[in-house]
């Protein structure tokens, strides 16, 4: 098992390599002077210029600055952002546990309620239940988020007044950063009604980040359960004299669950791409949002960090998802 | 008997030529109701597109400044002229929505055709030649797949400078890799196949067996593709176009639309609802199309 | 009373062109300790009236019968709950594809667990044990280590010896294989045939052994039923069988035999398949393949006479003994050259 997991690191050395290259080329290798670009319109002074240049390395050849760039990595340092002349690293750190925050609440949202629809569509297969839920995940996996985050804002926030329309948690608490999860650091403080505001601000952009992937994986879970529910064993499994919930829940699920788990892990790559719209609406203070502003900013630091330390979560999910995947099937384990 | 058949001109096409696959590809994908109404829908769609000068009934671009904010035309102080509402500035809602059908479609439509082209010259070099050249391009796509497809579109907007181009660039760019993938994939698979032999052995040459031999034989699994791809551009191209990244504004695209009525949310629903549903619908239908696309196209993902 | 009493048993099923009678009219009747042999080519239904009987059939099957009773339990009154505990407890099945037959992520002994925990119950340790006594008594080297194995550590006929264990862990008292032998090897074959006749032996549990295979049956079963296209064509004891075909597919079959080819280069064999759904004939389904086929078969449809004990659905019943029986004292000539001289009734017989 370790051994498969070193293999598959490995593999993955050339990709990242390709990675901080990516990052390291967006600016540099296009056209346009990228302090020029920095500066924007605004203009930039002759001094503020040379010393600009020799601060991010411009004035070296570009095998050096990409060795300095890749030693600097190693090294956890991603250099300073332009805007805030905190290290990117920093600036990262402190934001991404509001983006894993509100994926993981986004995903469960997807896996709680996708998996028994995917489930109950494929048992109930060509009966109306199967056609709605099959009709409400393709209208899921058609929706532009960005919109499905202001629609909801209109309705639940505006009209009803049930949920907060922005931020993480009611101004009238201030929790002490710990983890950097407000649900978890409120706990960490016995702040009970800190904890439930925390809830109360994650329902809306979950849900709205949540969507695409509860869409897919509902869609995937039915899929397979259909291919599963026509193996031999699962007629083995009703010929032992099980019941119907059994066979289904453990014989059929427990194998359709092999790609389920697959497309689970692929929606992360999606639920960062989501992220940048759902925190912009929000406001979230996550690294979509921090992303954003960095890109029309052009705090290119910032930028061209955030594009390895995102692909580098990326990838090291997708491994972990091998993994999972290598665990729950006893075929590639064994 | 099936000689008798034919010299009779029988209205039904003979097995194997085109006309017959036409045919039957049509009875399979007519078969789901949800295929056909998207059909139709996309091509209403289109329609709408294309005769935009003479469907929609006001300049998209005029501002009416006696009529902010309008609502649509079932609401008491709703107009005849302005069916679904004017924005901020007076401009009909409805007119820049068919204008912008004209923005959503076309750009979307490019980032098809060239995510395709290149797609598929890149799979079929990587599939036919294996070696070197596969490994470099699978690992070139490796590391697009590792960024988050809309962080690597902004990405490059940003360096493109924001536009209509670099938008759609951009997510071309970001549905390479699929095409390569799928091509790549059918490659492998229909390479060692008799006729692909038999073709190589009556002296082909590299070209005419990679467009002429094997592309035909893996066509089916990239046109789904293509409809997925389609609708997902929709999708990336409104988004970018909220985010203020992609196609600026005044010009009425979708997902700009939207960003600029973001701020009036509260008293102008019309102006966020409409220009949201419309990507919906349109997103939705290419979807309900790729569907039954790929169960008339593609038999082996027809039984799951 | 019968274990197993079945008559009239129907199955169709739902198909995008209409209904299709899969099994028609079949009835069996199976008393305690008896082995059957079902016997008939692919596509016969044979498979299809014993997963009705098991209630295993997908939803798009309707199953009708005059009767289906299992030790006077009528089958089709029961409640899910009440078949559940017939079905693996009293009446298991082993099946013809033992590799896929079992549940990949899990291990054999969790498989074997289940069952016993769904019927019989015990303490964990017991279950264990009476795991392990299975696995053992089906013929399984090392049980304690195989226990642990995974299906796709197995080979097929270790896999279908776990099968077989897992059939047999609650005593069933009628125990149904489908093809059993099927999918594997020759030399294993024998060997799996032998372990279920020496179980069936041991325990008393009655014994249905579908089959396409003349050889198996005369092997192994005491009494055969053969099914042609859905329907039961004829049902006698293996012996009479053997040595009087009543059916002209029976006698096929049994032609079709290398031991019965006698001096023939060639083996001989029926003509053509099985009709499906859209190639059903009028008259008798068998009648396309038939070498005794007249116009009547053509044009009626056979019904079993109410006096014939093997309840040939034939209009014409051979009451010939078989060519080459090896009891038979007395040379036959070839059937096939001469058919009618047995059966002067018979109108002229097509080449």
């Amino acid at each position: 098992m370790f051994k498969f997991f070193l293999v598959k690191l490995a593999q993955l050395v050339p990709t990242f390599i390709g990675v901080t290259i990516v990052a390291f080329s967006f600016i540099r290798l296009l056209p346009g002077d990228p302090i020029l670009l920095m500066a924007g319109e605004r203009g930039i002074s002759a001094e503020r210029y040379a010393e600009l240049k020799s601060q991010l390395g411009f004035d070296r050849s570009l095998i050096v600055q990409y060795f300095d760039f890749l030693k600097g990595l190693l090294h956890g340092d991603l250099g300073n952002s332009l805007v805030t002349h905190a290290p990117v690293m920093d600036e990262f750190m402190s934001r991404f546990p509001a983006t894993l925050e509100l994926s993981l609440f986004a995903l469960a949202f997807a896996v709680i309620i996708g998996l028994p629809a995917g489930v109950l569509a494929a048992v109930k297969r060509g009966k109306t239940l199967d056609h709605t839920v099959m009709g409400i995940s393709l209208t899921g996996y058609s929706m532009p988020i960005f919109w499905w985050g202001l629609l909801l804002i209109m309705l639940f926030s505006s009209t009803l007044g049930w949920t907060p329309v922005s931020g993480r948690i009611s101004y009238m608490y201030f929790i002490e950063p710990v983890t950097g999860f407000m649900t978890i650091d409120s706990l960490i403080a016995g702040d009970w009604g800190a904890f439930l505001s925390s809830l109360h601000y994650l329902i809306l952009p979950s849900i709205v980040l949540g969507t695409i992937p509860l869409a897919v994986i509902a869609r995937q879970t039915r899929s397979s359960m259909l291919e599963v529910l026509g193996e031999d064993y699962v007629r083995t499994a009703r010929a032992k004299g099980l019941s119907n919930f059994r066979v289904i829940m453990v014989h059929t699920l427990r194998n359709a669950l092999i790609s389920v788990v697959t497309v689970i892990g692929l929606q992360v790559g999606l639920l960062l791409a989501g992220a940048i719209p759902t925190e912009t609406i929000f406001s979230w203070p996550g690294i979509g949002k921090w992303m954003i502003d960095a890109i029309s900013r052009r705090d290119y630091p910032s930028v061209q960090g955030g594009l390895v330390l995102i692909a580098f979560i990326v990838m090291i999910v997708n491994l972990l998802v091998d993994l999972a995947y290598g665990v729950i099937n006893p075929r590639i384990r064994h | 008997m099936s000689q008798l058949i034919l010299s009779k001109k029988s209205s039904q096409p003979a097995p194997g030529t085109f006309r017959y696959q036409l045919a039957s590809f049509w009875s399979d994908f007519s078969a789901s109701r949800g295929a056909l109404v998207g059909l139709i829908f996309i091509v209403f769609i289109l329609l709408v597109a294309l005769f935009a000068p003479w469907v929609a009934p006001h300049d998209p671009a005029m501002q009416d400044r006696s009529a902010l904010l309008v609502p649509p035309v079932w609401h008491a102080e709703g107009s005849w002229n302005y069916l679904l509402g004017t924005d901020a500035v007076g401009r009909d809602v409805l007119s820049r929505l068919i204008y912008g059908a004209r923005y959503s479609l076309s750009i979307s439509a490019m980032v098809v055709v060239i995510s395709m082209g290149v797609g598929i010259f890149l799979g079929l070099l990587a599939g036919y030649f294996r070696g070197w050249v596969e490994t470099v391009i699978t690992r070139v796509m490796d590391v697009v797949l590792a960024f988050p497809s809309l962080l690597l579109a902004l990405g490059l907007v940003a360096i493109l400078s924001p536009g209509l181009t670099s938008a759609m660039i951009a997510i071309a760019m970001v549905q390479l890799p699929y095409f390569v993938r799928l091509t790549r994939a059918a490659v492998i698979g229909e390479k060692n196949r008799e006729y692909v032999i038999a073709s190589r052995l009556s002296g082909a040459g590299h070209l005419r067996l990679m467009f002429n031999t094997l592309l035909p034989n893996c066509m089916a699994p990239l046109i789904v593709q293509a409809t997925l791809s389609f609708s997902t551009a929709i999708l990336d191209i409104a988004a970018l176009g909220f985010l203020g990244m992609g196609v600026q504004p005044p010009t009425p695209e979708w997902g700009a639309m939207l960003a600029n009525a973001r701020e009036f949310m509260g008293s102008a629903y019309w102006a966020v609802t409409f220009p949201g549903l419309i990507i919906l619908l349109t997103v939705l239908m290419i979807n309900l199309m790729g569907d039954g696309l790929r169960d008339a196209l593609d038999p082996k993902m027809k039984r799951s | 009373m019968a274990l197993l009493d079945i008559e009239g048993l129907s199955v169709r099923f739902k198909t995008s062109s209409g209904l299709f009678a899969a099994v028609e009219n079949v009835d069996i009747n199976v008393d305690r300790g008896e082995v059957w042999s079902i016997v008939g080519e692919s596509g016969s239904g044979k498979s299809v009236s014993m997963l009705a009987t098991m209630g295993l059939l997908p939803w798009t099957a309707q199953v009708t019968a005059d009767k289906m009773a299992f030790d006077g339990q009528d089958l089709q009154q029961l409640s899910s709950r009440q078949r559940r505990r017939i079905v693996g407890g009293e009446m298991s099945m082993i099946f013809q594809e033992p590799m896929s037959s079992l549940n990949p992520c899990f291990t054999v002994g969790t498989q074997i667990d289940e069952m016993i925990k769904q019927h019989l119950g015990g303490s964990r340790k017991e279950r264990h044990e009476r795991a392990l006594d299975l696995l053992a008594q089906v013929g399984i080297p090392d049980p304690a280590r195989r226990i642990k194995a995974y299906p796709h550590q197995l080979s097929g006929g270790m896999s279908q010896r776990v099968m077989i264990a897992m059939a047999i862990s609650c005593n069933p008292r009628l125990l149904i294989a489908d093809e059993p032998t099927t999918a594997l090897d020759v030399t294993i074959q024998a060997q799996i045939l032998e372990l279920l006749l020496k179980l069936q032996e041991d325990t008393g549990m009655a014994l249905i052994l579908i089959t396409h295979d003349m050889g198996v049956v005369a092997e192994t079963a005491k009494h055969v039923v053969v099914q042609y296209a859905g329907r039961q064509v004829e049902k006698q004891d293996v012996k009479s069988l053997f040595a009087h075909p009543r059916h002209p597919y029976t006698e096929a079959l049994l032609s079709a035999l290398p031991e019965r080819a006698g001096d023939q280069d060639r083996l001989p064999t029926i003509p053509g398949v099985v009709p499906g759904q859209h190639d059903r004939p009028s008259g008798c389904l068998f009648n396309p393949r038939c070498q005794y086929a007249t116009e009547h078969c053509r044009e009626v449809e056979p019904v079993a006479a109410p006096d014939d004990p093997a309840s040939t659905l034939c209009h014409y019943p051979l009451d010939h003994p078989a060519v080459g029986t090896p009891p038979s004292a007395t040379p036959q000539d070839p059937l096939a050259s001469n058919p009618s001289s047995h059966n002067p009734s018979r109108p002229e017989v097509r080449p």
